[in-house]
């Protein structure tokens, strides 16, 4: 296991803060060449854009796995997802996030189509949403997104607003914010690896390309315990409380606590310190350190508290 | 007219007086806007449009900055506002927990439909 590389402390607290972290043109040219092949070419279904390529599926060797199969035991050895996940970068960065036990949720290979021919209905980007259902956990599972070969922005690619992941929505409910200010699409070169909190609103953009374009997914999530999985060793929560909104320099760059208070710029300005709050709740489970605070933010919520100042 | 931020689709219709140009096929063009508190006048921070006359189709993702910096910028451009979202009190023991934008603001204008 010493091939694993594992997350930094200001990675995951990255992650914690904004709900990804993304890894360019990392996955060797082997390996995207050979998933390519294996994921074979898939054809515009008989009913335009909206039809299911499940038979296009049905031809490629990306196999069908049951929901709940110990990740190891998910793909052929010697298979593109194989090799992709056993890169010390993935196996190190999955088992930061989730722990060393893992367990393999649902795949899925996202084609999109380029924009041939206008009369099979219009080729629309996808709304926005988040995935799975109303998530009221803690913990997290994460999406894991491959992009194989290089996606220009004209192919759409993949959008998504950082900071979204702790908000508890309902799937296709936010469908009608179409634009969100900071919102990315994924415009990369081949190889290139994203790892999404569940909870990241996201959506397919439209490709207006002549190429079709691929993307897999994976999503997994934590079998055993999730926390304190990183390299963690270096970490030290700090011993007192830094001074706050009446400062004489800027903060630290590079410390989690600046990194937890950093708002992105489509936070409203009442709920933006409650963002805050929630990624200092979710760095307190994942340091096991029910006392962690950035900023004084909980502090001042739950020494009123013990004090039996309610 | 002021410069719009949307192009031709935005334009106004011509007024003569105090009474709109007739329309001989009106319809409505939807803007909805996401805004940082719930002052009108708040920076915009989501966005969505919805073109009923059927000159430009929308879609998620179309556009990375927002068509007015405020909600007070597009009244400012002719854009109608129609509904906004109240201003609702905390469910006690959830006051931390978020979901979705809390400051929606609707607009409209009316268009000639584009055949």
């Amino acid at each position: 296991m010493s091939a694993l590389r594992l997350l930094s402390t200001i990675d995951m607290a990255r992650f914690v803060a904004r709900g990804f972290l993304r890894f360019d043109a990392v996955v060797p040219h082997e390996i995207n060449e050979q998933f390519m092949a294996e994921a074979g070419e898939t054809a515009e279904p008989d009913e335009g854009f909206k039809g299911s390529h499940r038979d296009a599926f049905a031809a490629n060797a990306i196999p069908e796995v049951q929901a709940g199969t110990p990740l190891a035991n998910a793909y052929e050895p010697g298979t593109a997802p194989a090799r992709l996940l056993a890169l010390p970068l993935v196996a190190g960065t999955l088992q930061s996030l989730l722990g060393p036990e893992i367990v393999f949720d649902h795949h899925f290979l996202h084609v999109r189509l380029p924009s041939r021919d206008p009369s099979r209905g219009p080729n629309l980007s996808q709304h926005t949403h988040q995935d799975s259902t109303i998530d009221p956990r803690q913990a997290f599972d994460v999406q894991l997104m491959y992009y194989p070969h290089r996606i220009t922005r004209d192919m759409g690619g993949t959008r998504f607003i950082p900071g979204t992941h702790l908000r508890k929505v309902s799937e296709f409910a936010i469908g009608r914010y179409q634009n969100v200010v900071g919102q990315q699409h994924v415009v990369c070169e081949a190889g290139t690896l994203l790892f999404l909190h569940h909870g990241v609103w996201h959506g397919a953009g439209a490709n207006q390309s002549d190429r079709t374009r691929y993307m897999f997914k994976i999503r997994l999530r934590a079998a055993g315990r999730q926390t304190r999985a990183w390299a963690i060793e270096d970490y030290r929560p700090p011993d007192k409380q830094r001074a706050i909104f009446f400062l004489k320099s800027p903060p630290e760059e590079n410390t989690v606590e600046t990194v937890l208070t950093t708002p992105e710029p489509w936070f409203e300005q009442d709920t933006g310190r409650l963002e805050y709050i929630n990624r200092i709740k979710l760095w307190r489970y994942l340091t096991e350190d029910p006392e962690y605070d950035a900023d004084y933010w909980l502090t001042r919520l739950d020494e009123n508290a013990a004090a039996g100042n309610r | 007219m002021a410069r719009s931020p949307l192009g031709k689709s935005m334009k106004l219709p011509k007024l003569k007086g105090n009474r709109k140009a007739r329309l001989t096929n009106p319809r409505q063009k939807v803007l909805v806007l996401y805004l940082a508190n719930s002052a009108l006048d708040a920076p915009v921070v989501a966005w969505a449009l919805y073109d009923g006359s059927g000159e430009r189709l929308h879609m998620a993702g179309d556009e990375d900055s927002p068509p007015y910096k405020t909600g007070l910028d597009a009244l400012r451009e002719g854009w109608r506002l129609f509904q906004a979202s109240q201003i609702q009190p905390h469910v006690r023991g959830e006051e931390l927990d978020l979901s979705y934008l809390k400051y929606e603001f609707f607009f409209e204008r009316i268009c000639e439909a584009v055949v």
